[in-house]
């Protein structure tokens, strides 16, 4: 396994007789930042909830952190970090208490808590909105927030589902900024973006198409093989195969 | 511990939403201060239309004694029986009387006199109970009728009678000594109250964070199962323990009621069966993909729970069939505790059998409320 934070081997999952994901296979280092790419109804969303054990594989195998996501699912998400397409924190709930609720369910002493909010919130220029209901915030604040609170209890790997989508370009870079400094400190990333700019931030990205992974390189490597200098033009020659649509 | 933030959380919630702060102080004070004077049996105020042939001092006195019963309210005299009728078919009136022509006389000489009664008994309870006091009054007329002209001259009949025999059956009212029905309804309006609140709140609360996407964040999360079903259940608990405390203080002040036997028998049952009610919203709600379908859900099995516990009519007089499905109803089980406790002073020991079966019930319905729980799609 060596190195590898994510080891995915043959993963399926069938919903009826539509098969969303069908055998993938794929390796993430540690540390690295993973982009996940596809166009929509590709199965990316399926895939990477699999990974956080939200959902049963119908075959195949995968370790993240180390753990078997068939059989230690709940091990998988002591050690994972997961922030969902729609926005999931509770509006009715502050800032702060958003950050204390879960760093709390994770095992997190309340003093420490408060600590480290302090610090991050600090960071981020929240710390003035620590008292903020969260519904009152900006999407992007919001998303600021909510990649706050799925790294605050320190996971191995964080999942980033369209983290960045319907956010101002401004606050999406702050965002990669933010993603970058993970990265730094030794998270993994997974991410699932639309954005080809986005793409180009990451480490290594997979191109999935109609469930199944169509390409997975270094964005350099994959502009080369497809003889094109923008992601764009990579992402349209793998994805106008593509017999899925919404 | 998870268990005091998701505690922390659900409070805080719970309190920044005003209307179920509304909902829990106003539905009890509304349901303690009026429900208990409309779900009366009693039949009263039901009026009557008389048709007087006779038109002598008898009849006369008779019909007082109707309108003095406090049952009827005398709507007036019909000319005869036809245009009285068309009174009761228009729904003006209830009940129709008919004094036949020489009932004074009849009464006098032949020591007895026939009076036709025709009731509406589209409601079957409000026309036989209507007879049946119309009845009494007319006994209770004749005997007093008899008594006072028992030795008038001239009157062969009651001479011979002699004095009017007379039995008299003493009834002691036991557990309710003023027969009131209120008594009956307040301690199971107590259930309706607690069922309400304790059931369909928490029924609504997991559904609502499937449809705000809220629940996906915790299930992402190493909580447990139980300790996140405890976390949405413990509230509830606190509230239905407060809520019936306000209850059965109005019933006290309002009504005068106070439970015979020990608070502390009602505590103890209470605590386990809001335990039960709430785990049986958690599983609806868990089982439930929209708060529409949970409150469908939920609607069903409450209407048929109450109706099936014996809090508005006897379970006894039920067909076998039915009474049979009464006993996998929770409800029934409070209920009976309920009254007994209230009205005749049971003790623990006494509801032994009531305390089991709520203690199965909550035991496999929290089982079930955690099992129903899925983390994993």
């Amino acid at each position: 396994m060596g190195g590898n934070v994510i080891e995915v081997e043959g993963l399926t999952k069938v919903f009826g007789d539509f098969t969303a994901v069908d055998h993938i296979s794929f390796s993430v280092a540690k540390g690295e930042i993973f982009g996940f790419l596809g166009a929509n109804g590709a199965g990316k969303t399926t895939a990477m909830k699999m990974l956080c054990g939200l959902s049963r594989p119908t075959s195949g195998h995968a370790t993240v952190a180390g753990y078997d996501i068939n059989t230690e699912a709940e091990e998988v998400k002591r050690n994972i970090g997961y922030m969902s397409q729609k926005f999931s924190l509770y509006e009715d709930l502050t800032v702060y208490e958003n950050i204390e609720l879960f760093a709390g369910i994770y095992g997190m002493k309340r003093k420490d808590i408060s600590r480290k909010a302090v610090t991050i919130l600090k960071k981020l220029g929240f710390y003035s909105e620590r008292k903020t209901l969260v519904k009152s915030l900006p999407l992007g604040w919001k998303q600021k927030l909510a990649f706050s609170v799925a790294i605050f209890h320190g996971p191995k790997v964080v999942f980033l589902d369209e983290p960045t989508g319907g956010v101002d370009p401004v606050a999406r870079r702050q965002f990669w900024f933010m993603i970058y400094e993970a990265a730094e400190r030794g998270i993994t990333v997974f991410v699932t973006t639309h954005y080809m700019d986005e793409a180009e931030y990451c480490n290594r990205i997979s191109i999935m198409v109609d469930g199944r992974i169509e390409a997975l390189d270094t964005p350099a490597a994959l502009k080369r093989k497809f003889g094109t200098d923008s992601m764009d033009s990579v992402f349209y020659q793998l994805a106008r195969g593509a017999k899925r649509s919404e | 511990m998870a268990l005091g933030f998701l505690l922390a959380k659900e409070f805080k919630q719970f309190i920044r939403t005003p209307i179920f702060i509304g909902l829990t102080l106003v539905f009890p004070a509304a349901i303690m201060l009026v429900i208990p004077w409309i779900v009366s049996m009693d039949i009263k105020n039901i009026s009557v239309m008389v048709v007087d042939n006779d038109r002598s001092g008898a009849s006369a006195d008779f019909i007082g004694a109707i309108g003095a019963s406090g049952y009827f309210i005398m709507e007036g005299l019909a000319a005869d029986y036809d245009e009285a009728l068309q009174h009761v078919e228009l729904s003006e009136t209830d009940a129709v009387i008919v004094i036949p022509d020489g009932f004074e006389r009849d009464l006098l000489f032949e020591g007895g006199a026939p009076v036709q009664v025709s009731i509406n008994a589209v409601n079957e309870t409000r026309g036989t109970l209507g007879a049946s006091y119309l009845g009494a009054v007319c006994a209770g007329f004749s005997a007093d009728f008899f008594a006072s002209h028992a030795f008038v001259a001239g009157n062969p009949s009651m001479q011979a009678a002699g004095p009017v025999p007379n039995i008299e059956v003493s009834v002691q009212n036991r557990y309710n000594p003023m027969m009131d029905y209120k008594w009956f309804m307040i301690p199971g309006l107590f259930v309706i109250i607690l069922v309400m609140l304790c059931g369909f709140l928490p029924a609504l609360n997991i559904v609502g964070e499937k449809e705000k996407g809220t629940i996906e964040q915790i299930n992402i999360t190493p909580v447990t199962k139980p300790v996140f079903i405890l976390s949405k259940m413990i509230p509830y608990w606190i509230m239905g323990v407060g809520v019936l405390s306000v209850a059965m203080v109005l019933a006290y002040v309002i009504y005068g009621l106070a439970p015979q036997g020990s608070i502390w028998v009602i505590a103890a049952f209470s605590v386990i069966f809001v335990f039960s009610v709430s785990s049986f919203g958690l599983v609806v709600s868990n089982y439930s993909n929209t708060t529409q379908q949970a409150m469908f859900v939920m609607f069903f099995f409450i209407l048929v729970f109450l109706l099936m516990s014996g809090l508005l009519t006897p379970i006894e007089s039920m067909p076998e069939w039915t009474q049979v499905i009464t006993y996998v109803n929770p409800l029934r089980y409070y209920i009976e505790m309920m009254r007994g406790v209230y009205l005749k002073g049971a003790a623990f020991g006494d509801l032994l059998p009531q305390f089991w079966a709520l203690l199965a019930f909550a035991a496999a319905l929290g089982a079930w409320a955690v099992a129903s729980y899925k983390k994993q799609s």
